[in-house]
């Protein structure tokens, strides 16, 4: 059973809103490309943009020296698309990880993880992280790429409620991302990239 | 934090927090920006019903916490979740206190919890050695300036970027630039260390699911999933009434909670945890994982028949957000730690008497925070049953029970009236009391008071009441006080505008006296239940198919209050009960009983600007009648910004604090004037008195009329 357009679009509206950017890809090896590439063009370590260069206490200054070149962390990726993705990034110098984001809490660059499903009312993509490792690296990642099957969207929360509950019935540990992380704790303008990813993409692909 | 000795200490505070600019203008900005983002978050949802939903799913909650609690347990500890319920605040901070010791923690990270706010958490933890870090944005800088949050979402709503910039130069010893943008990553970057190094996470909980052992955590910033990830020992604290069947329950509130709190459609996260989940650094891999209830007082709450509703609270902040009040003095000096309307309540119930005393007494009642709750509570009602409970308590000040004595006495208070209007004459001219001995209303200088009239509307009623041959509609008219005796022209404009329809029998009980909601406002509950008794006899409602009154708040509270005070009597509900359903504005009578419209009136095109008294926009939910009225009269109604904000009347509140009243009703006749209009019509004497009292004291000339008066001089004569 196809999802229908109309969901889709309303996600794609919705996440948009949040800051998020989405786009549709036609197969896992399109989706692959879409992350190397973003990896490629992206800056060492956005937050020199903003945090490296602004004056830090030494501690905090210190966590630069934690990361070297640039990293993509996939926790949750099969095997064999770890490795694609891991032959995609191999000329650029990126090196792909799938754990010990314990030793890297100073910041990746990219965490690409599957979405388990997508709410479209809100635009919001649902991360199964039981794992620590997803947990992790979709909170320290400097990008989140959520990669979402077209037919893993539903149109409101409730619609996923039974999932939802099937898991809670174990220890787990499940998340609803809507756009990058945010603030407007300062006089009320908002900031993206607080505590958890600056830019939070997601990859809807079509047909699976 | 508010904890003044008195209220006269307490009143010193909020002149001083009047003159803080930047909050005042921060909190303007927010309340304005807000009637929008809410609006277009909730576009194309059912709000009312979404509400309602919610407040019946907490209704049946709150019935049934300790089963809830014991299902939760349950499952939560075969997750492997020790779960521990706190009688009180200091019994929560004593059970995480030694769950840090036992596993040997020195550092300790948090996301935002209210509930830890509310035991003064980190004072104790701090107290036993053990470093706190708060690590959302706002907690981070209020916990840094040594002050509480003055908003429950927005905790530092009251600070500049300046203000920002410098305490984090201080923090860093780097010079710091005054960039909000630069400023977040800062705080980024120097708070990642300390989810590196803490030993221990507590966050709070938005939602606690029984039928799964589940917690629900709702963030922007993410720092609840770094607190709830990186240590290896994780506890949350949330008081019992977070506690929900399902997570339906949870799912039906998250529908509504952001939207409600900032006008965001969703948070960036929920977060949903069941037991302990696989953690690196933990004993076997797993989280040592603590969930903390907190009962203190609560749970008496919830076997109380009127405050159990507090209970269904979702902590979205909203009371705040539209409160008048809190938008003049910020969190600090509203509220105690919960902030806002729900806060003068809970400050009662969680941190006693002593602090609630003097807030509970700096409430308009102009229900806007009723109107905005996600849960639908009563605030404005419970707030004055906090008042007059702590009364009862504490026994009733010398003039508020005179009061109470005077105005259930309808023969002795008229008589004083008119004795007024004797010892007035020296000092009364145009309407007006001049050259009042100022020094007896040192503050209230910034409105001119009226006159009582010449003659009360009572004693005028037989000269001019109309003679009905035969009656298709009988009316008692509800005059209420500041029309029968100071405005008694605004009753005579309604009289000819009811009469200009034939069969239309007016009545007016000479019995009636003041409708109460005066007592109300000065928590004399029983007084107050005396005088509607009174006037329930003085007009025999079966006699009648409506009670019309000209008085926004009389009608709101004859029709609403009377039920609530007499929940408790069933005969006298349901005497009550015949009575509210007649009672019908005057607006809303004409208008859609009537059924006059433009064929009844002529005269010259006008622009006339409106006024939506509180009692009739939100007491009652009339918003078009009068409206459409002006319109169908000839006038040009030209709509004012923020026209249903309060215009600082509140009855005995502008008697109580009139610095506030005076600073709403600067902003209410700036809004006014703003619509270029000289001329502006509302439904209630007391917005009339307060607003042409400011316009007269101001030397601005600006008509400010009854609707009636506008329809009355317009009618067409047949």
């Amino acid at each position: 059973m196809s999802t229908p357009p109309a969901l889709v679009d309303r996600l794609k509206e919705k996440a948009g809103l949040v800051s998020a950017v989405v786009n549709t890809v036609a197969s896992m090896d399109e989706a692959l490309a879409y992350v190397a590439d973003v990896c490629a063009n992206k800056e060492v370590c956005q937050i020199l943009a903003s945090g490296c260069d602004a004056p830090l206490s030494d501690t905090a200054e210190a966590l630069c020296g934690t990361k070297q070149q640039k990293i993509i962390c996939a926790p949750d990726l099969p095997e064999e698309e770890v490795a694609k993705l891991a032959a995609l990034c191999q000329e650029g110098g990126i090196a792909v990880i799938t754990k010990g984001m314990r030793q890297r809490l100073g910041g990746i660059d990219i965490a690409v993880t599957m979405a388990a499903a997508g709410i479209a009312e809100t635009g919001t993509v649902v991360v199964r992280s039981t794992d620590e490792e997803v947990r992790l690296a979709t909170m320290v990642a400097e990008t989140h790429i959520a990669l979402l099957p077209e037919s893993a969207i539903v149109a409101d929360s409730y619609d996923f409620e039974p999932t939802l509950v099937s898991w809670m019935e174990q220890p787990s540990y499940t998340a609803f991302i809507t756009g990058p992380s945010r603030t407007a704790d300062i006089e009320r303008v908002l900031a993206l990239g607080v505590h958890g990813p600056l830019e939070m993409h997601i990859l809807i692909l079509e047909g699976k | 934090m508010q904890d003044a000795a008195n209220l006269s200490q307490y009143r010193k505070q909020l002149r001083e927090a009047l003159n803080n600019e930047f909050q005042r203008e921060a909190l303007d900005k927010f309340a304005v920006a807000y009637r929008t983002s809410r609006a277009n978050a909730f576009a194309g949802i059912d709000a009312p019903e979404l509400i309602s939903e919610i407040a019946a799913a907490k209704d049946a909650a709150v019935d049934h916490l300790m089963e809830l609690y014991e299902e939760f347990k349950r499952h939560a500890e075969a997750a492997g979740t020790k779960v521990h319920l706190a009688a009180t605040a200091h019994e929560a901070n004593e059970i995480i206190a030694s769950i840090a010791k036992e596993n040997g923690v020195k550092t300790i990270v948090k996301s935002k919890s209210m509930t830890a706010e509310e035991t003064h958490l980190n004072d104790h933890l701090e107290g036993q050695g053990l470093d706190v870090t708060e690590t959302d944005l706002g907690e981070w800088i209020i916990q840094l300036r040594h002050e509480g949050p003055t908003h429950m979402v927005m905790p530092a709503i009251h600070l500049s970027r300046y203000q920002v910039a410098d305490l984090f130069t201080e923090v860093t010893h780097k010079q710091q630039d005054v960039d909000i943008q630069k400023l977040v990553k800062v705080a980024r970057r120097e708070l990642r260390p300390k989810f590196c190094q803490a030993d221990m996470g507590i966050s709070g909980a938005n939602f606690a699911i029984a039928a799964t052992g589940s917690i629900g955590i709702i963030t922007n910033e993410g720092n609840a999933r770094l607190t709830t990830t990186l240590p290896r020992v994780h506890v949350a604290i949330a008081g019992i009434d977070k506690l929900v069947p399902t997570l339906h329950d949870a799912l039906r509130i998250i529908k509504c909670l952001p939207k409600n709190a900032t006008g965001q459609n969703l948070t960036s996260y929920v977060t949903w945890i069941t037991g302990a989940a696989p953690c690196a650094t933990g004993p076997d891999g797993k989280k040592v994982h603590h969930i903390v209830f907190l009962d203190n007082g609560r749970l008496a709450m919830a076997r109380d028949p009127l405050f159990k509703q507090a209970l269904r609270c979702i902590r979205c902040g909203a009371c705040a957000n539209v409160c008048p009040i809190y938008r003049l003095v910020g969190g600090h000096k509203y509220g105690h730690v919960y902030i806002g309307a729900i806060g003068l309540v809970a400050t009662y119930f969680f941190h006693g008497r002593d602090k609630a005393r003097n807030l509970v007494q700096n409430c308009l009642n102009c229900g806007a925070c009723k109107a905005v709750c996600a849960a639908g509570i009563d605030l404005p009602t419970m707030i004055k049953e906090v008042h007059a409970r702590i009364q009862d308590e504490e026994g009733h000040p010398l003039y508020s029970s005179a009061a109470g004595m005077v105005l259930k006495n309808r023969t002795l208070f008229h008589t004083m009236l008119k004795s007024a209007r004797l010892l007035q004459k020296p000092v009364a001219g145009g309407g007006y009391l001049r050259h009042l001995p100022m020094f007896l209303f040192k503050d209230h200088d910034f409105r001119a008071l009226p006159a009582i009239a010449d003659e009360a509307f009572r004693d005028r009623w037989e000269k001019i009441r109309p003679r009905v041959a035969k009656a298709d509609i009988k009316v008692a008219l509800f005059s209420g006080c500041v029309q029968d005796f100071v405005y008694p022209e605004q009753m005579e404009a309604a009289v000819a505008v009811i009469a200009s329809k034939p069969g239309v029998a007016m009545e007016y009980p000479m019995g009636q006296s003041c409708c109460g909601l005066p007592l109300m406002m000065m928590g004399e509950k029983k007084a107050g239940q005396e005088l509607a008794a009174h006037n329930m006899n003085a007009i025999d409602a079966t006699g009648f198919d409506y009670i019309v009154t000209l008085c926004a708040s009389c009608a709101s509270y004859l029709k609403h209050g009377y039920k609530r005070l007499f929940a408790d009597d069933p005969a006298m509900a349901y005497k009550a009960a015949q009575f509210s359903q007649r009672v019908m504005d005057f607006s809303s009578f004409v208008h859609d009983v009537l059924g006059m419209g433009e064929e009844s009136f002529s005269g010259p095109a006008k622009d006339v600007t409106y006024h939506a008294p509180c009692h009739l926009c939100r007491g009652l939910g009339v918003t078009e009648a009068p409206r459409q009225l002006l319109r169908d009269a000839g006038l040009n109604y030209l709509p004012a910004a923020e026209e249903d904000v309060c215009c600082g009347f509140g009855g005995t509140f502008s008697v109580k604090f009139p610095e506030l009243s005076k600073e709403l009703l600067h902003k209410k006749i700036a809004n006014l004037k703003a619509t270029g209009a000289t001329a502006m019509a509302t439904d209630c004497p007391g917005c009339i008195m307060q607003i042409r009292g400011g316009f007269e004291h101001d030397g601005t000339a600006f008509e400010v009329r009854h609707v009636a008066e506008y329809l009355a001089a317009r009618l067409k004569r047949g």
